[in-house]
């Protein structure tokens, strides 16, 4: 039986981006309002993570009256080991597109969870460890679609949590965009893993 | 069928899971109305069902769908529908047809919150007893409870080898989480399931009777336009399928519902059980519920808690033997559902004041969650 | 019944007559005179008796299944052409053929009846209409006249009709067409008709329920219940060419309908030759 236990021992730093430590579940979410294509950019991240044969992969989402102008959410549980509950429970990263999901969801980051946020929508931030990126002007700006805005921020996210490839994410994007905005939708993730890279070394360095 | 798709790993939905399932099940048929959250399953074969030479159809309700899986089925066809709570009442009419004129047939229920419309986008685990005793009669059903994505699959591909083995509709108890949450799998290569098609009689048409008496139970079963020409009707009805009012007649027909499974229980029962070696305290949990729990299970191993978790996959028949044995020795027992209390009345009449029952329920949509699970056993331990 | 039917007859190669005899039907009931209708339809059609399935839905009419020898399926109430559909589909060169009644076809199953008219789905539906709910003791059904009386109705019947014919014409049919019990010739052509129709072909067969709506109604006995559909019956080829006074408070019969539209069935058939190159690529 792998031990899969929930660990929330604060010692036992897990939030260095890009690692999946042994028996520990590694969450991230994905919120905002319906039409920001939350789940799609959750799907893409799984099916990207998942091209790694050792991680397994977990992606659940809510939905319903909050999709309707309300918040919602899809979450990505990745491991090493067999992920049990297949809901998140200690946020390693959240994505926030809209203030509102951000109030309601910051508080399952785990301590030294990372906020992500768009810097248009959320102005008023609840905690000091965040990056903001204006993902829908840029979008807008320079792919010409406010739509690829998840996308981009799926590419930050990615560069940020450092879990998966570059061409990772291309492949996936290739299979999982709609038909005939596959070249948007490349732009758009390039643009989103440079900006989530550039904002990384800004920190670090 | 082109299987080869499946040896690779793949982020794979519930509700495609289970549509794939039916189709490796050779399901070549599909009526359905659509419901949240099952939606997927009808969608994905509207797709697939034509390009593998089946046919799908929308109906105008529920209680078509199933009249038309039904029809389908009598004419040699295997079929299935998907539906959820509100849709599942519909066709428990129908659904009770099935019963009495032994036709096989798969229902996916993809369970939300209820009663009523309920909630529609949310989860429960609400209609276990629907599925054992939902229509209206005396019968024994069989319901299935997957708990994964990949179980989402194969317990459909259960479903169908049940319906065609004993004649009789078959449950998939599935929920919302489960059908709409993805997973990273590999699916069933070809060949790694076994498939089992309906018996066909060997007889010639004269001697044929659609309901004969045979040592299993089990009557082989011919389909319309293959020359036997046969009765069916959801009167109570003697060997060839003629309405009768003959008491032992109807004694032996009722008898035959109830014996062809209930004789064969072994056949059906499967069950999984987590660290239940040692276990003074068991956890029993099913289907989204349980993943949870056994979360909770190994938090509270981490205690030095001796838990165990117990796992019913087959719902219905009740793993009565198996669950009883499971709990000598077992100090408390503790059902957790996302119901108000459904399976474990089963439980508490296995236990039998042997040991303390508890349970734990959560019935607002959400799904239990393993500390809240954990909390719970250091109570009740 | 096997009193009257002879081995000579045509019914009688049809009938299962040594089961299930006699039948549940008051005597002089026009059920059976439908029954023999149907039967000497699809004989002067020549199908193979393997080849039909003859599925009703509850009630009086919808006990006519069990006597015939075909490919019965006597189903739940008014659910009898959703079962049909899902015969038909799976196995699309069986003709299939629904037998139900008023209450049967029009109350508890009208969606169904509307839903496989618009499909325009490849089934026979034959309709006898005897204004009442016969098996469950005379109550009201969606063709009961307005003011006359059912057991739940004792007042008389404060609503109104269907008009079936129109109803399912409406509704997407593409074969409408409607007798009596009393014009039995007429009522074998239009049941040919309909068989040989391919697309949604409903005949209704107006019949008599002497022992209940007759009674309550006052309208006498068997005999005088089917003379009187003699009197009000008027074939739509003669009603064209009447002034409008003279058509009045008649009942059309013959054709009433007949188009040609897509099928449903051969349609999904078309839908899937359109894969057969896909197929046999991933078969090899």
């Amino acid at each position: 039986m792998p031990d899969t236990t929930q660990k929330n021992d604060e010692k036992k730093k897990s939030g260095k981006p890009g690692k999946v430590v042994r028996g520990e579940r590694y969450e991230i979410r994905f919120s905002g309002s319906g039409g920001h294509g939350v789940i799609l950019a959750a799907v893409m991240m799984s099916e990207a993570a998942g091209r790694n044969p050792k991680l397994n992969v977990i992606q659940t989402q809510s939905y319903g009256p909050e999709a309707r102008g309300g918040s919602s959410k899809a979450d990505v549980v990745i491991s090493k080991e067999t992920i049990y509950y297949p809901k998140a429970m200690k946020l390693e990263m959240l994505l926030a597109f809209t203030q509102e999901a951000c109030d309601k969801y910051y508080t399952d980051l785990k301590p030294n969870g990372l906020l992500v946020v768009d810097s248009n929508m959320v102005t008023k931030l609840p905690i000091k460890n965040s990056f903001g990126f204006s993902f829908i002007r840029i979008a807008r700006e320079q792919v010409g679609h406010p739509m690829v805005a998840n996308v981009i921020a799926l590419g930050a996210m990615a560069a940020l949590t450092g879990l998966v490839s570059r061409d990772d994410l291309k492949e996936v994007i290739k299979t999982r965009a709609p038909r005939g905005t596959e070249e948007k939708n490349l732009k758009a993730v390039k643009i989103g893993f440079d900006l989530g890279l550039k904002a990384l070394k800004e920190k670090i360095g | 069928m082109a299987q080869s798709k499946n040896s690779v790993r793949r982020l794979v939905q519930g509700n495609e899971a289970s549509m794939l399932g039916a189709l490796y099940a050779g399901c070549n048929f599909f009526a359905g109305y659509p419901i949240t959250p099952s939606t997927e399953i009808a969608e994905g074969m509207a797709r697939m069902l034509p390009k593998k030479g089946g046919r799908f159809i929308q109906m105008e309700d529920e209680i078509g769908s199933m009249g038309a899986i039904i029809g389908a089925s009598a004419a040699g066809a295997k079929t299935m529908t998907a539906t959820s709570g509100p849709g599942f009442s519909l066709m428990q009419e129908n659904i009770g047809y099935a019963y009495i004129t032994e036709v096989p047939c798969v229902v996916v229920n993809v369970q939300r919150g209820g009663p009523s419309t309920g909630l529609p986008t949310k989860i429960g685990q609400q209609d276990t007893m629907q599925a054992r005793w939902g229509t209206h009669g005396d019968y024994t059903a069989i319901s299935v409870a997957p708990a994964s994505v990949r179980e989402c699959f194969e317990q459909t591909v259960k479903a169908f080898n049940f319906s065609e083995r004993f004649r009789t509709p078959v449950t998939v108890l599935s929920d919302e989480v489960l059908g709409h949450m993805r997973e990273v799998i590999t699916l069933p290569e070809e060949g790694e399931i076994e498939i089992i098609n309906r018996e066909k009689p060997d007889v010639p048409a004269e001697w044929y009777h659609h309901f004969e008496a045979t040592p299993n139970l089990v009557s082989p079963m011919a389909g319309f336009g293959e020359g036997y020409r046969f009765h069916m009707t959801g009167l109570v009805h003697d060997p060839e399928g003629f309405p009768t009012a003959d008491t032992n007649e109807i004694r032996k027909k009722l008898s035959k519902l109830r014996n062809k499974i209930v004789r064969f229980s072994d056949e059906l029962v499967q069950l999984e059980t987590t660290m239940m070696d040692d276990a003074n305290i068991a956890v029993v949990a099913y289907g989204t519920a349980a993943r949870a729990a056994q979360q909770a299970v190994l938090m509270a191993r981490d205690k030095r808690i001796r838990a165990g978790l117990i796992r019913p996959i087959t719902i219905w028949p009740f793993a009565d033997d198996q669950i009883r044995a499971l709990l000598k020795g077992i100090k408390t027992v503790l059902v957790v559902e996302l119901n108000m209390g459904q399976i474990v009345h089963e439980v508490d009449r296995l236990a039998h004041r042997h040991c303390k029952v508890e349970s734990l329920n959560r019935f607002d949509g959400e799904v239990l969650d393993p500390v809240e699970i954990f909390k719970r056993i250091l109570e009740v331990k | 019944m096997p009193a009257t039917v002879q081995p000579s007859d045509v019914a009688y190669n049809y009938l299962r007559v040594k089961k299930n005899f006699p039948n549940v039907w008051c005597a002089g009931c026009g059920i059976g005179t439908v029954m023999g209708s149907i039967i000497r339809a699809i004989d002067k059609l020549g199908y193979s008796k393997n080849d039909i399935a003859l599925v009703s839905g509850i009630g009086c009419s919808s006990r006519l299944p069990v006597y015939c020898d075909f490919n019965t399926l006597h189903t739940t109430h008014g659910r009898a052409i959703a079962f049909a559909t899902g015969v038909k589909l799976a196995k699309p060169h069986m003709k299939v053929i629904v037998i139900t009644g008023d209450g049967d076809g029009l109350a508890i199953g009208g969606n169904h009846f509307i839903h496989a008219c618009r499909r325009n789905i490849d089934i026979t539906t034959i309709l006898i209409n005897n204004h009442i709910y016969g098996m469950t003791g005379g109550q009201c059904s969606p063709t009961t006249a307005h003011d006359k009386k059912a057991t739940t109705a004792p007042y008389g019947n404060l609503e109104n009709t269907f008009d079936v014919a129109q109803l399912a014409q409406a509704a997407g049919a593409s074969f409408v067409s409607r007798s009596t019990v009393y014009h039995v010739q007429q009522m074998d052509k239009l049941i040919g008709l309909a068989l040989e129709k391919k697309g949604f072909s409903l005949f209704e067969a107006i019949s008599n329920c002497h022992t209940y709506y007759g009674r309550l109604n006052k309208e006498g006995d068997a005999v005088s219940m089917i003379q009187d559909m003699k009197k009000i019956a008027l074939p739509i080829k003669a009603a064209k060419v009447l002034p409008p006074e003279k058509t009045k408070g008649k009942l059309l019969t013959g054709v009433l309908w007949d188009v040609e539209k897509p099928e449903f069935c051969s349609e999904y058939q078309k839908l899937i030759d359109n894969f057969k190159d896909e197929r046999e690529k991933n078969n090899a």
